[in-house]
């Protein structure tokens, strides 16, 4: 066991809290029913740092190829080293002597993008993740030898294993001691527990306190935009309209912008505004018929100009004894919105 | 669109305005050319004596023209048989930071907290991350698995969940990432970028430690949980099983409704205070375990980079943190006078105690109102009277939880923890107004 093992195990006892009961109520114990095997096995498939749960299998490192620029490649590049869809998994900023120290120096260089294995200091977790979630778009389609695979593969692209190798159930463990960043990770923090120990701590000052005020950073008068225009990502009527950070000219925009709320919103503002609503409702009769039998008494482009007609000039006898008067109000934009609503035939 | 005084404030019941012999007159006959020019006069007249009383100077036609919602019939009911937000919020909704990612499903949508009240975030606000996408599952064939060490593997369908002891609390979650973008410098404009990866609704389900109680769980040798998800990337995350036995929910309900499919319908884990990767959406498995997994999200990302070049790794704690939401970065006060500074505040160890607001860039603080109910592990809304007279300000909040900790500043964070840790920044947070009334995300140093 390494020493980064044995604190872990020492850190995790430390962290628990003494055991604890709870009563069941009555008759719990008939919710839920014992799993089988199969089901089990069907759904635990995570493999852990010690290689509980791994599957027996083999894959080398050329079988690997060919699957990845099969199935891999297309997002994380032939190499592995692509940045177009997700971060790099292997730059080559590896170098003997990390695998040696299990420490990737390069980690503390801002200037060095941190790829995958420049950081993932178990082989489990890269078999894992590999089986349960790649690729992509059809997870779970990979095969244990596939995979065992691709894992060699990608050893390979970061010089950790050579050509020839071969990765199976039975070497993991020694491949996974050569792990360039398998001493990089630390346990020495408060953030595992919740009565962890913080390891900062604010001021408690309240008055005149020592603090710089100076504006060390803030965003570039050609960045303020590159989020879309923040005046149409807040409430625009409330204490606080956004800033108009688009290049186009403000007033004209508002105006669109506003009307493009109120065509969203019709043809029921469209019937308020007319005066339709005061004698149609959606359904059944009102004074006049409901819009649902309108619809369906009409549906089809060729009623368009019939109803436009009774909208416009009025009419009766149609359905029922109360008249349709003639709608001034409704104005043509409106007139050409209710028409081909009433004629849709969409429900 | 004709506005009201155009359209001549037109009554809409035209019995009322037709002679009685008139509209006999056309139940018999029909309309014919004389009759509707006898109609149309009929409301042309009705037209004209219904136009609004000449305006005042000091007259609000908002007031005085009566508008047209208070002069016609409503929608009925069921118009939406599931509601929405009126079209004039249309404003308010999640938004993608633009080049975060290159694929929207692993990706992440924001929270727009800049407009929202109180300590509840709609359903249909909270944000989201997912990592291979979102999907809809069919609660019919949902099961959930305890496995592990246990006496007996158990399996529960959401119809046995949906019978079991349930409770419903108040909580916050938050992406371990959240303001991660800000570590370095200033990059993005707006408080919902910033802050967004935050949301708080009240979750409904069972408690974690009936379920492992019904199990019979190994209670000698377990420390940890394995959370895993039903959707495509199955996602895995190790749970302390303190968390688990204290307050950890196996949750179904959100604000009341079923959760939404965004956020994990039907299941999910609820892991209170902890960052939420840690739960599992869609959650199909929960593992009793005696060590850690190390899963992908424990390695290669969700670790917190040191400047010593080492990685922590199983940060999961949301520490104590609070932002100003209103005003805020992207906004503009038009007029000088009172305002009202309101934000968040919450810690994932516990329950806020007290909230202070700084309006010179933290050299003087004074206590913030708290609204109630103040719970753990939950947002807490302040409030702080404001009265501004056009000078620049420089507005901070700062939180003190129920453990004593205090919110630290930037400077405080950044001195131990560099800059490129991307998870868990919780440094607070500065607004600086100009004196042009203009609210910009800034970082002082």
């Amino acid at each position: 066991m390494s020493s980064w093992a044995k604190a872990l195990v020492l850190w995790l006892c430390a962290m628990v809290m003494t055991p604890w009961t709870l009563a069941l109520p009555e008759g719990l114990d008939d919710l839920g029913r014992p799993a089988t095997e199969g089901e089990v096995a069907a759904w635990d498939i995570d493999v852990r740092p010690d290689f509980v749960g791994l599957p027996p299998g083999s894959g080398d490192v050329w079988a690997g190829e060919e699957i990845w620029l099969a199935q891999c490649a297309s997002c994380h590049g032939d190499f592995g080293d692509s940045n177009e869809i997700f971060a790099p998994l292997v730059l080559g900023n590896i170098t003997e002597d990390d695998i040696a120290t299990g420490r990737v120096a390069s980690l503390t260089d801002p200037g060095v993008t941190r790829t995958t294995l420049m950081k993932v200091p178990t082989l489990s977790t890269l078999w894992d993740y590999i089986y349960r979630a790649m690729p992509w778009n059809a997870p779970k389609s990979l095969s244990p030898d596939e995979v065992y695979g691709l894992v060699a593969y990608l050893l390979n692209l970061g010089y950790v294993v050579d050509d020839d190798f071969v990765l199976s159930d039975t070497n993991m463990a020694e491949t996974q001691a050569r792990m360039p960043n398998r001493n990089g990770m630390s346990l020495d923090h408060g953030l595992w527990s919740v009565s962890g120990v913080p390891d900062v701590s604010g001021s408690a000052c309240t008055t005149d306190c020592n603090v710089s005020v100076n504006v060390a950073s803030s965003l570039p008068a050609y960045a303020m935009n590159a989020h879309g225009n923040l005046a149409e990502q807040v409430r625009d009527w409330g204490p606080y309209p956004g800033l108009w950070t688009e290049p186009a000219a403000e007033p004209e925009q508002v105006a669109a912008a506003s009307a493009a709320v109120e065509a969203a919103v019709a043809p029921e503002a469209a019937l308020t505004a007319g005066g339709c609503s005061g004698c149609h409702q959606m359904a059944g009769q009102l004074v006049g018929p409901g819009f649902a039998a309108i619809r369906a008494k009409y549906a089809g482009q060729e009623h368009a100009a019939y109803v436009r007609d009774k909208i416009v000039n009025g009419g009766a006898g149609v359905w029922g004894s109360m008249p349709m008067p003639p709608m001034p109000a409704v104005d043509d934009e409106a007139l050409q919105q209710i028409v081909a609503w009433l004629t849709s035939g969409e429900e | 669109m004709a506005s009201d005084a155009e359209q001549g404030q037109l009554q809409p019941a035209p019995e009322s305005f037709l002679p009685k012999d008139l509209v006999e007159d056309i139940s018999r006959d029909g309309i014919n050319a004389g009759r509707r020019s006898l109609l149309q006069g009929a409301f042309a007249a009705a037209t004209a004596s219904m136009v609004a009383p000449a305006l005042m100077a000091d007259d609000d036609p908002d007031i005085v023209n009566l508008p047209s919602w208070t002069r016609s019939l409503g929608k009925p009911v069921v118009a939406n048989p599931y509601g929405q937000p009126s079209p004039f919020e249309a404003n308010i909704v999640r938004r993608q930071s633009p080049g975060l990612t290159r694929t929207d499903q692993s990706s992440v949508s924001f929270t727009p907290l800049q407009n929202l009240f109180g300590m509840i975030t709609p359903s249909g606000l909270h944000f989201e991350r997912h990592h291979q996408g979102w999907v809809d599952i069919d609660p019919r064939r949902h099961r959930l698995m305890i496995n592990g060490l246990v006496e007996t593997p158990l399996v529960f369908t959401m119809e046995e969940l949906l019978r079991m002891p349930s409770v419903s609390r108040i909580h916050f979650l938050e992406c371990g990432a959240n303001t991660g973008l800000e570590w370095g410098n200033v990059a993005v404009p707006t408080v919902q970028y910033s802050h967004g990866m935050l949301s708080a609704s009240e979750f409904t389900g069972v408690p974690v430690s009936l379920l492992l109680e019904r199990a019979g769980f190994d209670r000698k040798r377990a420390t940890v949980l394995l959370a895993e998800g039903a959707d495509g990337s199955s996602m895995t995350r190790t749970i302390n099983l303190e968390n688990a036995l204290d307050d950890a929910l196996v949750a179904y309900g959100q604000n009341g409704e079923m959760l939404r499919p965004e956020n994990g319908y039907p299941l999910r884990l609820v892991v209170p205070g902890v960052q939420g990767v840690s739960w599992v959406k869609w959650l199909r498995r929960l593992e009793v375990g005696d060590a850690p997994w190390a899963t992908k999200d424990e390695v290669a990302h969700y670790v917190d980079l040191m400047p010593d070049g080492t990685h922590r790794q199983y940060t999961s704690i949301q520490e104590a943190k609070s932002v100003i939401t209103a005003p805020s970065g992207g906004q503009k006060l038009l007029k000088q006078g009172y305002y009202d500074i309101t934000g968040l505040a919450w810690s994932g160890r516990g329950n806020v105690e007290k909230v202070e607001v700084s309006v010179d860039g933290g050299r003087n603080w004074r206590a913030a109102r708290l609204e109630g109910p103040i719970l753990p592990k939950a947002l807490t809304r302040f409030h702080c009277d404001w009265v501004w007279q056009g000078e620049e300000a420089m507005l901070q909040s700062r939180v003190t939880d129920s453990t004593g900790y205090i919110q630290p500043s930037r400077a405080e964070l950044v001195q131990v923890r560099g800059t490129r840790s991307i998870y868990h920044n919780n440094a607070m947070q500065t607004w600086r107004v100009g004196a042009d009334g203009e609210v910009h995300n800034v970082q002082l140093g």
